[in-house]
């Protein structure tokens, strides 16, 4: 841990980066996402297994970019995060910095090219209770199948608190704020929970790197990371595409190999 | 009670599958009237969203068909779509959905006959199936938008 703010406060004394973002300790025992500008205020920085939230939303939020080039923290797993959204054009080593942590350890990543070397040293598969998670439903027969997510996704409130938390859910204007027409509707109704979740899974899809970060946000737990995770299996398998695993990966969606499957068209 | 008619939405290219139908029509080949036809610039316009929508409308199944590989008028947007619907398809069978109700297809402006035969395979299909009434009693829950 004091290596960690030892780092940081190096980071922004050279004016390396501009802000470190870290956990800290918040009220009740709860951890909370920290904004370190001044070197004189690293001491406050921790990390510990409490400290699951992915920061890397907040990369991407224009308040936070503003601020000039920023050091994330993260649990080396997360490190996909830093990646994807550079796949994606949106992060490049003149704005942002990784700094890791893996068994209480900083691991210093100096350049996203260094992130990459050590995201593939790790397995981006899902770990093998998501796997099985993933596998229970597939099991299930067509009927039980409509029926489990009948009864998960119609609990949803639509508070969006899964897009909010969401770091590759990033675009400025959401098709759900789209009232013309209305893709989805406003209030929480069980079809347009599934429209919206199954929207939600197809924005995402090629994308999601499995940080789990949706269903840990979401205030009833639904199991929604399954969807959007069982898409990133059928991508990985049908593409071998795996989102999070290089700062140069193509969209799936938006590329395509002649020979790709089309057993299913007639 | 009178035979169950199937209600399909049939999300079209303009340059092939279009054109293939048209010809059906000009050959005077017959087919089943189950069918409405939906014309897209291309299938790579074709949003899944706009799938979706028509199942929440009443659509029994829902045929998209376009051009063959290699023949899109845009090169590529065939292609794209390709992969789209892969990822779609497998997501919807994830959520329960019958994929038997989404038929994909390649048309092309010569092929008249099998447009033909597609759609009256995919009648006969959900003829068998029945009403898709798991989404239409989804569709009806909840609050009342109007309209």
């Amino acid at each position: 841990m004091e290596e960690l703010r030892k780092r940081a406060r190096e980071l922004l004394a050279t004016g390396e980066v501009k802000v470190v973002i870290g956990y800290g300790e918040g009220s009740a025992g709860r951890i909370r996402p920290l904004f370190i500008t001044d070197p004189a205020g690293a001491g406050v920085l921790m990390f510990d297994e409490r400290c699951l939230a992915n920061l890397a939303v907040y990369l991407l939020k224009a308040e936070v970019k503003q601020l000039g080039k920023a050091a994330g923290t993260a649990p080396i797993r997360n490190h996909s995060n830093g990646l994807q959204p550079a796949a994606e054009s949106q992060v490049s080593d003149e704005t942002v910095r990784l700094i890791g942590v893996a068994d209480g350890k900083a691991v210093d990543l100096p350049t996203l090219a260094s992130a990459e070397e050590y995201v593939a040293s790790v397995s981006l598969e899902p770990a093998a209770e998501e796997k099985e998670a993933l596998a229970r439903i597939e099991r299930m027969t067509m009927e039980e199948r409509w029926a489990y997510w009948n009864e998960q996704l119609s609990r949803c409130l639509k508070c969006y608190a899964c897009r909010a938390a969401c770091p590759m859910c990033y675009c400025t204007q959401c098709t759900v704020e789209c009232n013309q027409p209305q893709w989805i509707p406003v209030p929480a109704t069980p079809l347009g929970n599934l429209e919206w979740h199954v929207m939600r899974a197809m924005h995402l899809a090629g994308r999601c790197v499995g940080c789990g970060e949706c269903r840990r946000a979401c205030p009833i737990d639904l199991p929604i990371d399954l969807l959007t995770k069982k898409i990133g299996e059928d991508v990985a398998a049908g593409f071998g595409l795996r989102a999070g695993s290089s700062r140069k990966l193509e969209y799936a969606l938006s590329t395509y190999r002649p020979d790709d499957r089309e057993d299913f068209i007639r | 009670m009178a035979e169950f008619e199937p209600r399909i939405v049939a999300f079209v290219c303009n340059w092939c599958t279009y054109a293939g139908a048209d010809l059906t029509g000009t050959s005077r080949i017959k087919y089943a009237a189950n069918v409405e036809i939906i014309r897209f610039p291309c299938t790579g316009r074709i949003d899944f969203m706009l799938l979706l929508k028509a199942f929440a409308s009443g659509a029994d199944a829902i045929i998209v068909s376009g051009c063959h590989p290699n023949d899109c008028h845009y090169t590529s947007g065939n292609f794209h779509a390709r992969r789209r619907w892969m990822t779609f398809r497998s997501l919807l069978d994830y959520l329960g959905i019958d994929v038997r109700r989404v038929q994909f297809s390649w048309v092309s402006a010569a092929e008249g006959a099998k447009w033909a035969e597609v759609v009256n395979s995919t009648t006969a299909a959900v003829r068998e199936l029945g009403p898709f009434t798991g989404y239409r009693q989804l569709a009806g829950a909840g609050i009342e938008l109007g309209g």
